[in-house]
């Protein structure tokens, strides 16, 4: 059993924490930062739902702890919309694809979708990549047909489709 | 599910590590998490101790050596995945990677901890297998290096010795002398795409000039306590010309091997799939020769 | 996506429009407030300690290690807990004539354990992970007792007793019965005998369950936070369980993660943690973790139906007769229409002139049991669309034919079937064209021409098949839903509803009915919902019942404050009523815009001013409370149909193609059907191809994380091909039907359907769910093995 003191940048605002060895990132950022858009869904990496930003590149919050997460850059869906509320493209696309019902899931597909969005840059995306790409984020309600066409609706498209 | 209690360290070189490894009774080492962490969460191992080597930098790197590809322990799995040096020096690790969970545990996990945590079917110590890669293991008394298939000593289990950090692999110089006559495949049938594999067959094959098979290279998860090397099917292959017959041949000697088996995936069907899962991954690494 | 209408009269500007859900934004930016999120000060965290035995008498509960661990306030047993109950056990019985004996839960385990996963004891601590600490040290003396694990074996002569409480586990029996089974069968052309089994799993949304009570003194009210879909019946439940005055109990359901019917179901932990929350007067909460949710939460469990069918030459069905052996797990928390449901919903949208159905209920040593969405019509429906197959062979008709032929014909709606609900009232269908509905699918699905895509994939080695399945769904289910809609002197317009949200869009939905009537955007009007303070009475989502009944509701009483805002306006402004329409939150003259009064306006006109009489001497208050009753059930109907690429070696099922043609009645907002269809079909893919909750027979859980127990994913399910049917129901005003669960309904039969098709040269019969890969490779190797080609 040990606490240990952190410094870590979320959304980017700094803060100094101590934290329990066995706190999860996931925990720390709900609990301790009162974030509470990052969910929990199963706590062994399976569902996705408490996917977040670590230096850029998505992770299982429940499978890190948090005091993993000193020196770095945490980035949770309460960065994504602007301050003043309005939502992201990937976001407001969501809503106009009806690729959310319950949100609970929805945080988790954010962030894997603002990732992917990242990593194809101007390189076409279909369907087949879209699904690949979510498949590590579990949704009971949707049926995952709303989320895909809201990512295919923002990301570039193969100029003959 | 929270884990029990433990004393985190978080050493910054190898030797800070080693020591602790030394000292410390009941301790693990923490690599990406993505296999210990569900396994904390859940209590079903229960350490009094973790050492985190993420913030070790020494013990990430992909280079190329005169002996071949060496990669560090704690590389992560998506940075091998992007690797040109990988893609060009071992695209089987490249095959194998995309069966690999999802982008979100890529991110983080890494290839040591993969090696170490030897799930039967899993597709890195299947890969490592194949290649018959030595595993580079450090403790306050020194080196050694180990074969993988030393490596694996049983089902969830390395023969790492309890102060004992696995700190590279070697996956050696992808077959001989010419890498452009060597083709390699990764098969595997997993329920859902991402996930563990039930069985999976990693083959590597090389053919002289003559194209005739120089070289072949075997392993299967999946159907034993460890993955391993389907020696028996190699024979077969070695000095043959590759044809339909052959790899149908082979294919049936795969699937008449022994299988372990459970509730959910019974022997006879791990042992099927090893049949359909060698022809499939020897017709692909055969094509990838003669392309 | 098509839609069509049938005759309707126009309902409102919004009805019928796929209107932006108004709960969007806030969950986008995760803004939602499920009950984990639910923080208050001085809160303490509870864990249970659970049974690790499917069947015992518990000795001695060691609790003194555990209390003794810094950070632990309490461990609580049911002795330290009876005192603040008025009874042993939690009232949930339904009233019903099958039910021979009551098998009720307790908060937590007395002397007797009966699943793995039944509460034992209770932890409070400061910390989740002390809680789990301490519960981990708790040491249970089991004194085993044998485990009942099949309901076949649990209710032959001599079987063990699953609970030593009940006198046997034959808990509930019931014959479903109408016709002249027997002369039929004396005299059918051709007749066949078939069992079925049916193994499943559970809901698994992706928020578990979860509850916070708190007691404030001060205000003498427990106040309870539950992810729910039926707030007032918690209510209820705990008003009576804890001795408690109506206005001592607020339950409140947050934003909840999905409920799928097991959140409709009262768990043990909904006393406990209230109960706690009084004797330790501190504010409890408690999450059920993911390990906890594959045995603390309900479940779907195994089926049996030994099953004979009659029917004649021209494939018409004539009787069915059989039995049906369910297993309802350890105890019985929300009634025994599951099984119930399953029988009557076989008759589906066929003519079945006779039938005979013994239903009997066994009581097991397993996670108890009751609906997850379908609620137990999958799997009537599997049975006669798996037997209209067969029928189909038999006679070498096609599977469209067979069906064409025994479909209940247009010009015979309303239908009354020959069965008598629970209640006494005749099982009516009240609309739909179940013919239309299946010829659409079948030029949608283009059925024709699937022989040339089944050739061309046997081209290239790839075995391809199609599957049929019709269906209807009993939807509505009263006996009533309150709405009301109030206007207040702002102007705001509230809607407060007994219905609940788990992401259907409940609050879209009544948004849309009352904006549509009221003249406004949907997004002005304020719904609140699953508080029990909002509403005096309500029941709550389950059975695909809400837009039927809180959608009338709202309906109704956004049309009486609509009346009522024009007759007030009227008299204000000195007009008729009828010259009077609403708009943007006025009234005003039709055509003279500038003769208004706002809604504010008359709003505070109606809240009276000392002296002042009421504009008309009309009722006080801008507002109308509505409790709709339906006059009886109506029927969604559908028809499904699948392509799949069947890999005989691994057992692989890829669906590559789903359609479906679905008739919910008028549709309220297309898109959100869309949504519902398209989840439920892909749960039904789970249910049929992915999730199998298996058990040892002793009773042990063997899945217990999400590798094992399969979800479906994005890479693994198709696009859902939806089209639209609308045939109003007659019965409620908006002419409106349910459509949460119609997905789950088709998929099994069709997905089997469709393998059984691809698999022809294997000539297979499959009459199990679900079908794993490994399983269908063992029914294909079995079938090669007896010299099969393939």
């Amino acid at each position: 059993m040990s606490t240990h003191e952190i410094s870590v940048t979320v959304n980017g605002k700094a803060y100094q924490r101590t934290v329990d060895s066995r706190l999860h990132l996931a925990d720390f950022l709900r609990q301790d930062l009162g974030l509470t858009g990052t969910h929990i869904g199963c706590e062994h990496g399976v569902c996705g739902a408490c996917t977040v930003l670590v230096d850029d590149a998505t992770a299982r919050s429940c499978l890190m702890l948090a005091v993993q997460a000193g020196g770095r850059r945490v980035d949770t869906i309460e960065s994504v919309a602007l301050p003043d509320g309005t939502l992201h493209p990937i976001q407001a696309a969501l809503s106009r694809h009806h690729g959310l019902q319950c949100g609970y899931c929805t945080p988790g597909v954010v962030m894997t979708l603002l990732e992917l969005q990242r990593e194809c840059g101007n390189d076409p995306v279909g369907e087949a990549e879209v699904r690949r790409a979510l498949s590590g984020n579990l949704c009971r309600c949707t049926g995952y047909q709303g989320m895909v066409d809201a990512a295919l609706a923002v990301l570039p498209k193969a100029s003959s489709r | 599910m929270k884990p029990s209690a433990f004393t985190y360290h978080a050493p910054k070189t190898l030797d800070e590590a080693l020591d602790l490894m030394a000292t410390l009774d009941n301790a693990r080492v923490l690599a990406g998490g993505q296999s210990l962490m569900p396994m904390m969460n859940y209590r079903v191992v229960q350490p009094g101790h973790l050492i985190d080597l993420g913030r070790i930098p020494e013990l990430a790197f992909v280079v190329d050596t005169p002996e071949g590809l060496k990669v560090g322990a704690m590389t992560t799995q998506r940075s091998i995945e992007r690797s040109a040096l990988v893609r060009e020096r071992c695209p089987l690790l490249i095959d194998a990677l995309f069966h690999v969970g999802h982008q979100q545990t890529r991110n983080r996990g890494t290839i040591g901890g993969s090696i170490c945590h030897l799930d039967p079917a899993a597709e890195l110590p299947v890969t490592a297998c194949a290649l018959d890669a030595v595993m580079t293991v450090a403790s306050k008394n020194g080196r050694r290096k180990i074969p993988f298939a030393d490596f694996a000593a049983g089902y969830l289990t390395s023969s790492l010795g309890p102060n004992e950090i696995l700190i590279a692999i070697d996956f050696g110089p992808y077959l001989g002398s010419r890498p452009e006559r060597a083709g390699s495949a990764f098969e595997e049938y997993a329920v859902r795409p991402a996930d563990f594999a039930i069985v999976s067959v990693a083959a590597v094959i090389a053919m002289n000039e003559d194209d005739v098979i120089s070289d072949a290279r075997v392993a299967a998860g999946g159907i034993a306590a460890v993955p391993i090397r389907l020696t028996g099917v190699e024979e077969l292959l070695k000095r043959q010309r590759p044809g339909a017959d052959l790899i149908e041949r082979v294919a049936a000697t795969a699937a008449a091997l022994p299988a372990e088996g459970d509730d959910a995936n019974p022997a006879e069907y791990r042992q099927e799939l090893a049949g359909h899962l060698t022809q499939r991954a020897l017709r692909k690494a055969i094509q990838r020769v003669r392309a | 996506m098509s839609g069509e209408t049938l005759g309707t009269e126009p309902l409102g500007e919004l009805i019928g429009r796929s209107v932006p859900r108004v709960e969007d934004a806030r969950l986008l930016r995760g803004e939602g407030r499920y009950v984990d999120d639910i923080v208050l000060p001085d809160m303490l965290h509870a864990v249970f300690a659970r049974s690790r035995s499917a069947h015992a008498r518990i000795g001695y509960v060691d609790r003194a290690a555990a209390r003794g661990l810094p950070g632990v306030h309490a461990v609580l047993s049911y002795a330290d807990l009876r005192p603040l109950l008025t009874c042993d056990r939690i009232p949930l019985a339904l009233p019903a004539a099958a039910v021979k004996f009551d098998a009720e839960p307790s908060c937590l385990a007395g002397d007797e354990v009966c699943y793995v996963g039944e509460p034992i004891a209770l932890v409070i601590a400061d910390h989740r992970r002390t809680a789990e600490d301490a519960a981990a040290l708790i040491e249970v003396d089991y004194d085993e007792l044998p485990a009942v694990t099949d309901p076949r074996q649990g209710l032959a002569p001599g079987a063990p007793r699953a609970r030593l409480d009940c006198p046997d586990n034959l808990t509930a029996e019931h014959i479903v019965k109408y016709g002249d089974v027997d002369r039929i069968f004396a005299t059918a052309a051709h007749c066949f005998a078939e069992q079925f089994r049916m193994d499943k799993g559970g809901g698994f949304s992706i928020e578990p369950r979860g509850v916070i009570a708190r007691y404030d003194a001060g205000e003498d009210l427990l106040t309870v936070w539950d992810g729910t879909q039926t707030p007032h019946r918690a209510k209820t439940v705990m008003v009576q369980t804890l001795g408690l005055l109506e206005h001592q109990v607020r339950v409140i359901a947050p934003d909840v993660g999905g409920g799928f019917g097991p959140k409709a179901v009262f768990h043990p932990e909904e006393i406990a943690i209230p109960a706690a929350a009084l004797l330790l007067r501190r504010p409890i909460k408690w999450c059920e973790d993911r390990l906890e949710s594959f045995t603390a939460t309900v479940q779907e469990r195994r089926q049996i139906w030994d099953v004979e069918v009659a029917f004649d030459a021209d494939g018409k069905l004539g009787g069915i007769r059989g039995r049906l052996y369910h297993d309802h797990g350890a105890n019985v928390p929300y009634g025994v229409a599951l099984p119930y449901n399953g029988v009557t919903n076989m008759i589906g949208p066929y003519v079945l002139p006779a039938l005979h159905l013994v239903v009997s209920l066994c009581l097991t040593n397993m996670v108890p049991v009751a609906p997850t969405r379908g609620a137990g019509r999958p799997q009537g429906t599997f049975v006669m669309e798996r037997i209209l197959d067969r029928i189909a062979k038999t006679l070498n008709l096609t599977r469209d034919e067979v069906r064409r032929r025994n479909l209940i014909p247009p010009e015979k709606m309303p239908y009354a079937t020959p069965i008598k609900q629970r209640d006494g009232s005749v099982m009516t269908y009240d609309s739909g064209d179940y013919p239309e509905c299946q010829r659409r699918a079948l030029k949608a699905a283009e059925w024709d021409t699937f022989p040339q895509r089944r050739a061309a994939a046997l081209r290239d080695g790839r075995m391809l098949g199609i599957g049929l399945a019709n269906y209807v769904e009993g939807t509505g289910r009263g006996p009533f839903e309150s709405t009301a809609i109030r206007i207040g002197p702002s102007g705001q317009i509230v809607v407060s509803t007994g219905a609940t949200a788990q992401g259907q869009g409940t609050k879209t939905m009544l948004a849309q009915l009352a904006a549509s009537v009221l003249g406004v955007a949907a997004d002005r009007i304020h719904v609140v919902d699953g508080d029990t303070a909002a509403t005096p009475l309500g029941l709550g989502a389950f059975a695909s019942r809400q837009a039927v009944t809180a959608g009338n509701a709202a309906y109704l009483a956004a049309q009486s404050v609509a009346k009522k805002a024009k007759a007030a306006a009227a008299v204000m402004l000195e007009v008729a009523p009828d010259d009077l329409e609403l708009k943007d939150g006025d009234v005003r003259v039709a055509g003279v815009p500038k003769l208004n009064k706002s809604f504010a306006e008359i709003a505070r006109a109606l809240g009276g001013l000392p002296g002042f009489a009421l504009p008309g001497n009309i009722n006080p208050g801008l507002a109308s409370a509505v409790d709709y009753q339906p006059t009886g059930m109506t029927y969604t109907n559908g028809t499904h149909i699948a392509e799949a690429e069947v890999d005989p070696i691994s057992g692989a099922v890829k669906i590559l193609r789903y359609t479906v043609v679905h008739d919910c009645g008028r549709m309220i907002n297309p898109m959100m059907v869309e949504g519902q269809v398209c989840g439920g079909v892909v749960h039904g893919i789970g249910a049929t191809l992915f999730e199998l909750m298996r058990f040892d027979d002793t009773g042990q859980p063997l899945t217990g994380t999400l590798a094992d127990y399969l979800l479906p994913t994005a890479d693994v399910v198709p696009r859902i091909d939806i089209h639209h049917m609308e045939s109003p129901s007659p019965l409620n005003p908006l002419g409106v039907k349910g459509a949460a669960e119609s997905g789950t309904i088709g998929a099994p039969s069709v997905i089997v359907s469709a393998i059984e098709d691809a698999l022809r040269p294997l000539d297979l019969r499959i009459t199990e769910l679900p079908i794993l890969p490994s399983r269908l490779r063992a029914i294909i190797r079995a079938a090669q093995k007896s010299g099969k080609p393939v």
